[in-house]
């Protein structure tokens, strides 16, 4: 299975590569990408710079522009594709129908990738794309269980990459406006959920209060651990319940499932974090890098080792790492 | 204009939606949408007895549509909707792509629900012409987006060929999960979730530790807490070219809410003075202005221009 893994920064980027993935990914600094926070990102020479490294060491570089075209701004999403494939990436990661219309009719050999923000959960939707835009690969949203998952690859028509580590999303990808309800900005329309921006934390005689764009998310009381206010993993009320009323700060990590994705025919597992630092990338990368050649060279004696696990859960949100929806038993 | 009634988001036990259909009859909409869009699981009709209502329904002067699930996740659902699509009397709204796909390979003209990710008028042309004559936008969307999108519908030629209509009144529908947010609430598993949503006909308010509404839990379905409701934005709606309104099931007052947008429509197209309708203080319109959907802007803010910079965009030169 390739690895493929974030990148938010040329160091980032050359931490990725120098740490085993097979393949990274990265955005432009414009909000046509799905991680678009300041600070982050890469311009036009940038992606060069990161080409001719990936290209230097054998890796493939795919571009993400997998947030939704509006209409002021359709310019930057074709300017963004034309980048991709004047510089050959290895693959255009793309969610917007209008973008992928636009990416295969001038340029049918582009290799087309449909990001998680496309929001396919089934063959028959896979197959939309595939027909339409000639996709090679799909993302597959993080709401899938295992067996789900083995589901669409039995019948999908194109090869699928999941999502193997990092932040959780609990909502569809790609059906999630729960951002924009609050702040205006939402994953498909910005590239940024929870932006910063909105942010504000302050102490208070109740206790450390994180705010969305005024909001209360949450309320910390002394000694306990405050996480980045993303909406959804706020503790609300609902009748006389105060809890993770969504979800709590968990992250995903599933390296003890690579025999199993494997078995399914998975062609890719996905590593989130393009915010994440070149520390944060070289950590994560190296250790599941390791668990996958550990699984090739022995695929029967496959067992998850303590040694990787202890680096993945000190830098994972919350330190808690699940399997995410991936074990579910139900529908 | 004309004006609809969506699907009913909620779990309402199987003589509620009877008595609730056979009510909708008598109004003013034009349209009615029915079908389970939200879960697979709640079965109260089962897609025989949603398929045998829209029959019975199509014989009022009303336009019966039936409307599919958003997130299709396992063979089953695809199942249900292969056999909504072959054996739709009616047409079909698809809230996913896979129900796209089902009715490209059928031939047969569609509705593109507010779930399918239309952002541009690309992506309309492309699903206009695979036989979408008809679309919902996404609710996130501001009129300035719709206005640009029909307007760019017009340079392409095509926006005679389809409809435009705004979901304009009700919870607005936020997110879909593989969760179930309402048996979390109650603790129990998703899998023995004894359809408890039917406990809660309108969902359950998720208030912030200040008592600040912001979300309704409708078991998988994370929907706005306040009403969304563009009644003062009609006239706004008629101007741009939209042809269907779009009012949301609520358990309570929906025969009066039609009524009030049928009489607002009725008003301005014949230019009689708009009928004063007293707001709510859960209403909000703020994605019709391109802000933060929670917000509410009063007709008087609209009027004196005080609606803050549409901060989208703006917020993200780097």
């Amino acid at each position: 299975m390739e690895l493929v893994c974030p990148a938010g920064s040329l160091p980032a980027f050359k931490k990725a590569v120098d740490s085993g993935a097979s393949a990274v990914y990265l955005g432009l600094k414009d909000e046509t990408n799905a991680r678009h926070f300041s600070g982050l990102n890469f311009k036009e020479d940038g992606v060069q710079s990161a080409l001719n490294y990936a290209k230097s060491k054998g890796v493939k570089l795919f571009i993400a522009v997998n947030t939704y075209a509006q209409p002021s701004g359709f310019h930057k999403w074709q300017h963004a594709v034309d980048l991709a494939a004047d510089i050959q990436a290895d693959a255009l990661i793309c969610a917007d129908m209008g973008v992928l219309d636009y990416a295969s009719q001038r340029y049918p050999d582009l290799n087309l990738h449909l990001s998680v923000q496309g929001s396919s959960t089934n063959h028959a939707s896979l197959a939309f794309y595939k027909n339409n835009f000639n996709i090679k690969r799909a993302v597959l949203p993080r709401v899938l269980s295992l067996k789900q998952v083995a589901q669409v690859a039995e019948k999908s028509p194109v090869e699928l990459e999941v999502f193997a580590f990092g932040s959780l999303c609990i909502m569809a990808e790609g059906r999630c406006y729960l951002s924009s309800y609050m702040t205006d900005q939402s994953p498909n329309t910005c590239g940024a959920c929870s932006p910063a921006q909105f942010v504000r934390w302050q102490e208070t005689e109740q206790g450390l209060e994180s705010r969305l764009n005024d909001v209360l998310i949450d309320r910390y009381q002394e000694g306990e651990k405050a996480g980045y206010p993303t909406l959804c993993k706020g503790r609300f009320q609902v009748n006389d319940r105060t809890y993770h009323a969504l979800e709590e700060p968990t992250s995903l990590n599933t390296i003890g499932l690579i025999p199993d994705l494997h078995r399914i025919g998975i062609k890719a597992v996905k590593i989130e974090g393009r915010q994440r630092s070149p520390a944060y990338i070289e950590q994560v990368v190296s250790v599941w890098r390791k668990a996958l050649d550990s699984y090739q060279r022995h695929p029967e004696e496959f067992k998850v080792k303590p040694q990787w696990l202890k680096p993945l859960e000190k830098v994972s949100e919350g330190s808690q790492t699940t399997l995410g929806a991936y074990t579910r038993a139900w529908q | 204009m004309k004006l609809s009634l969506g699907p009913n988001l909620f779990f309402w036990p199987k003589q509620a939606l009877y008595d609730f259909y056979d009510e909708m009859k008598q109004t003013a909409v034009d349209t009615i949408y029915l079908g389970e869009t939200v879960c697979s699981k709640r079965r109260e009709l089962n897609t025989s007895e949603w398929l045998e209502l829209a029959t019975e329904l199509s014989s009022s002067d009303k336009e019966i549509v039936l409307s599919s699930l958003a997130l299709l996740m396992a063979d089953s659902e695809l199942n249900s909707l292969k056999k909504l699509c072959d054996n739709a009397p009616v047409k079909i709204e698809a809230n996913d792509m896979s129900a796209v796909q089902f009715l490209t390979e059928r031939n047969v003209p569609f509705v593109c629900g507010p779930s399918i990710n239309i952002y541009n008028a690309r992506t309309l042309r492309l699903l206009n012409q695979q036989g979408a004559m008809r679309w919902v936008m996404p609710v996130e969307l501001s009129s300035t987006c719709l206005r640009s999108i029909l307007s760019e519908a017009q340079e392409l030629g095509f926006l005679e060929k389809i409809e435009t209509e705004v979901f304009s009144y009700g919870h607005l529908p936020l997110a879909y999960s593989a969760r179930c947010f309402t048996a979390r609430y109650l603790d129990l598993p998703k899998d023995k979730c004894e359809f408890s949503c039917i406990q809660f006909p309108e969902g359950l308010t998720v208030n912030s530790q200040e008592q600040q509404a912001l979300f309704n839990l409708n078991g998988t379905q994370t929907q706005s807490a306040s009403i969304y409701n563009l009644i003062h934005q009609l006239p706004d709606m008629a101007d741009m070219g939209v042809d269907i309104v779009r009012i949301s099931p609520r358990k309570q007052g929906t025969a009066d809410v039609i009524q009030q947008f049928g009489d607002a429509i009725h008003r301005f197209e014949n230019d009689l003075p708009e009928s004063l309708i007293p707001t709510q203080d859960q209403d909000c319109n703020g994605y019709w202005f391109g802000q933060p959907g929670m917000n509410y802007l009063s007709p008087e803010q609209i009027a004196s221009g005080d609606i803050g910079t549409n901060i989208r965009f703006a917020t993200h030169a780097d």
